[in-house]
């Protein structure tokens, strides 16, 4: 695309996603369906703002599909891994073997040499992750058990992605025309003998899991502590690029290897971080994909042999669908958790295409045949959400859904808990020293990197990140946690923490520490009923041993200052009740000013009373016995 | 004889919550009855800095005061008496002006340790509880108010969750005649 190409284009993407996904998701039919149908209606068979390009597009915007990859990667952490193992073994294995077997016993059976049957079903054995995802997150069934048993047989697929691609040239038909290389991407290893081959390709693997533990986090470190947020995004985005270009350097899929990326990374302090970090571009890349994917739809193609694409979409989610519906009967799901994982899970992937191009470079393929199998893939994703909403609307109103969804609740995929502290230095670290006494593991974020080094070292669950992103509240699990402990040193952070949970997440119950009177003022205007001063305590009970020291008894200096504290905090919260009409900075300054002097006059003023405690106090019986 | 509908709370004191099956099964029965105002001593003030202002309204506004707690050395939980020494202050409670709970019903219900055979004459015990709760007794007398019978649940160690049960449904049963000003005076 050529520099002034670029923006007319862009702007073309743009305002066909902002058009069509609000107006899609707000009739139902969900994110995918917006962007699959905004992309047909640019395409050059709709308006044809994008005559041609489509497929370049595509291949660009299959680095959505990495970088979902690289954060699926950072989201699985091994033991969700090995929790998942017999669903991705199991299931998975299964489906792609039995698709497999189907796809080519009905291709073999309609005539088709058996090379090319197999090779098709190969391909059209995977299913979408992208789409799939996507939509399951969007709709919360990520959650239920048929949302966690797709994601398990993605992952096999996903992973099955690699031997396919070895097994692909071998099914070439005798005497076809291999054409090595794909020309826009050159491979290093070309005409290399397969033992070097092998050995790259392992040392790839192993550079990317080696450098990932040793290289990458202490670098993540490093950056983290200049506390550049852009330059940190630029690292995350570096990374990703990078594992994915030695990936294609070494003929390896750049998705499979950011998602190792990711897993390797999956149990350092940066996980939440770097999700966060990349949320946005993985969001917008992934449109674009969709959106591709819509425009790329050869419909001429289709119009032609409507009949060939036709039988092909419908055997191909009915095949699969039925293979689905095996395995959930097989693996005892239930009936409604069956027809979701079937719902969601009938149709092609993004995989399939590049292992269709893939196929036709090697001779295994008819190009006429790739491009009707692609036309079939496509209108089979176009299906999916369209299946969903079925399921949505039709299919779960009539079963027993509630008692089926929450069957398996507590196998989640997040271990967030139902405390959050953010920020943990000398306070918010005895906050959770105590939570920990007592068996609760708080989900700890904060912002320097080099403490977040010293406790992990020490074995505590500690995430960096600047906990009053919305993001990294959202990843560290804010819309199920009971209770937020702010524990920052820094009154305005807190505040606009405050603020923004406060608005977003009303059910989050907010303990808050401020430092100072102004802040505890701001806190209880903004909402916040339970703060903490964090050197109030302190500072009373040393005046409380003062008097001890000159002389008033220790239980006596105990209640006093109880007293005192009970007396400065209403006045506290009187005077923050007061209407204030100024704010801004300047005026912080002045409010804390005021509210210092307010303090002080309430104590050292003229005709202030004491701080009495009048318990155990027998003056007036006294009295009434001598005047009897 | 009162009649009329009566305003009950009950103050309920009992520093390890978490431990008590019996106290928790009476709580939950005395939650049950509609009118009734329950208020947790030790969870209101952990620290025992017993606000003397919000006490006294409490039981201003109430027209029968109920303790309920569990029998430790033969006498309440410490922060009973901590409540007793604040609250009940001179010239408000007690005293030549201090008319405040005069008319007011004060009774104890409590969960014991040993059976009812411990608590006689003859028994471990020697004293029946009531006979124990004499100074609290006495504090409602000076106080004006009008002491019942305490309400005991004997035996908590083995106690079967069927009499428990029991006792709850009693106790619910208890409080509602209370509310209901059914109950004759020192029976």
């Amino acid at each position: 695309m050529s520099a002034d190409g670029f923006l007319p284009t862009a702007f073309v993407f743009l305002m066909a996603a902002v058009i069509a996904v609000p107006i899609a998701s707000r009739l139902g039919l969900g994110s995918v369906l917006g962007y699959l149908l905004a992309g047909v209606a640019i395409g050059p068979f709709g308006f044809g703002f994008l005559a041609q390009g489509a497929e370049d597009v595509l291949h660009f915007a299959e680095f959505g599909v990495v970088m979902m990859l690289f954060v699926i990667g950072l989201e699985l952490q091994p033991a969700l891994l090995w929790r998942l193992r017999g669903t991705l073994v199991g299931m998975g294995g299964l489906q792609v073997l039995l698709t497999t077997a189907l796809a080519t016993a009905v291709g073999v059976a309609v005539g088709q040499p058996w090379r090319a049957s197999l090779a098709v079903g190969l391909i059209v054995s995977l299913s979408s992750t992208a789409i799939v995802l996507q939509s399951l997150a969007e709709r919360g069934y990520m959650k239920q058990d048929a949302g966690q048993r797709a994601f398990a047989v993605l992952l096999f697929q996903d992973l099955a992605v690699i031997p396919m691609l070895a097994l692909l040239p071998l099914l070439a038909a005798p005497g076809a025309v291999v054409s090595t290389g794909d020309a826009a991407h050159p491979g290093l290893l070309d005409g290399a003998s397969a033992w070097v081959r092998g050995g790259v390709v392992l040392a790839a693997v192993a550079a990317v899991v080696v450098g990932g533990r040793f290289v990458v986090q202490p670098l993540f470190r490093a950056i983290a502590r200049t506390r550049l947020r852009e330059v940190f995004t630029a690292a995350a985005l570096l990374l990703v690029i990078g594992i994915a270009l030695l990936m294609n350097l070494v003929g390896l899929s750049p998705a499979l290897g950011t998602f190792l990326a990711g897993v390797v990374l999956a149990t350092s302090e940066f996980r939440h971080e770097l999700e966060s970090d990349l949320e946005p571009f993985k969001g917008l890349l992934l449109g674009l994909f969709f959106l591709a994917v819509g425009a790329s739809i050869d419909f001429a193609l289709v119009r032609e042999s409507a009949a060939t694409v036709g039988g092909l979409v419908a055997a191909l989610v009915l095949g699969k669908a039925l293979v689905l519906l095996l395995l959930g009967r097989m693996f005892r799901m239930g009936t409604d958790q069956t027809l979701l994982f079937t719902a969601a899970l009938a149709q092609g992937g993004e995989f399939g295409f590049v292992l269709l191009s893939y196929a036709g470079q090697n001779g295994v393929l008819a190009p006429a045949s790739a491009n009707v199998v692609v036309a079939a893939i496509a209108l089979s994703m176009a299906t999916t959400p369209l299946m969903l909403l079925l399921y949505a609307r039709v299919l779960a109103p009539r079963l027993g859904t509630r008692a089926a969804t929450t069957r398996r609740a507590s196998d989640t995929i997040d271990s967030a808990g139902p405390v959050i502290i953010a920020g943990f230095g000398q306070f918010g670290s005895t906050i959770g020293r105590v939570l920990r006494s007592q068996g609760i593991r708080p989900v700890v974020l904060d912002h320097d990197a080099d403490r977040v080094d010293l406790l992990r070292s020490l074995g505590l669950e500690v995430f960096y990140g600047d906990a009053t992103r919305q993001e990294l509240l959202h990843s560290a699990g804010i819309h199920q946690a009971a209770l937020l402990v702010i524990a920052l040193g820094d009154d305005d952070q807190t505040l606009a923490l405050a603020t923004a949970v406060r608005h977003a997440h009303p059910h989050v119950r907010i303990l808050a520490r401020v430092t100072t009177r102004a802040g505890a003022m701001n806190l209880l205007q903004a909402g916040v009923q339970e703060i903490y001063r964090d050197t109030l305590d302190a500072a009373v009970r040393v005046g409380a041993d003062a008097l001890a020291a000159l002389g008033t008894p220790r239980h006596h200096a105990l209640r006093v200052g109880q007293a005192f504290r009970r007396r400065d905090d209403a006045h506290l919260r009187e005077l923050a009740a007061e209407p204030r009409e100024w704010s801004g900075y300047v005026d912080q300054v002045r409010l804390n000013i005021r509210a210092l002097e307010d303090a002080l006059q309430r104590e050292f003023g003229e005709g202030v009373p004491p701080v009495t405690d009048e318990a155990w106090d027998d003056s007036t019986l006294r009295a009434e016995a001598r005047g009897r | 004889m009162t009649s009329g509908a009566q305003r009950v709370l009950v103050l309920f004191a009992h520093p390890a919550f978490h431990r008590s099956r019996v106290q928790r099964a009476l709580l939950n029965a005395a939650r049950t009855v509609v009118g009734v105002t329950v208020h947790d001593v030790y969870d209101a003030y952990p620290d025992f800095d017993i606000d003397v202002t919000r006490e006294q309204a409490l039981l201003a506004s109430h027209d029968v005061i109920v303790w309920q707690h569990p029998f430790f050395w033969y006498s309440t939980p410490a922060i009973v008496k901590q409540w007793q020494d604040l609250v009940l202050t001179h010239g408000w409670a007690y005293g030549r002006e201090g008319t405040a709970l005069h008319g007011k019903q004060w009774m104890h219900a409590v969960s014991a340790g040993g059976g009812a055979a411990a608590y006689t004459p003859e028994g471990r015990n020697r004293h029946s509880v009531e006979q124990l709760l004499a100074p609290l007794a006495q504090t409602a007398r000076l106080c004006g108010m009008t002491w019942l019978p305490p309400f005991v649940v004997h035996g908590t160690h083995v106690l079967t969750n069927e009499d428990l049960a029991t006792h709850a449904q009693s106790y619910a049963a208890l409080l509602t005649a209370l509310r209901d000003g059914r109950t004759a005076e020192s029976a």
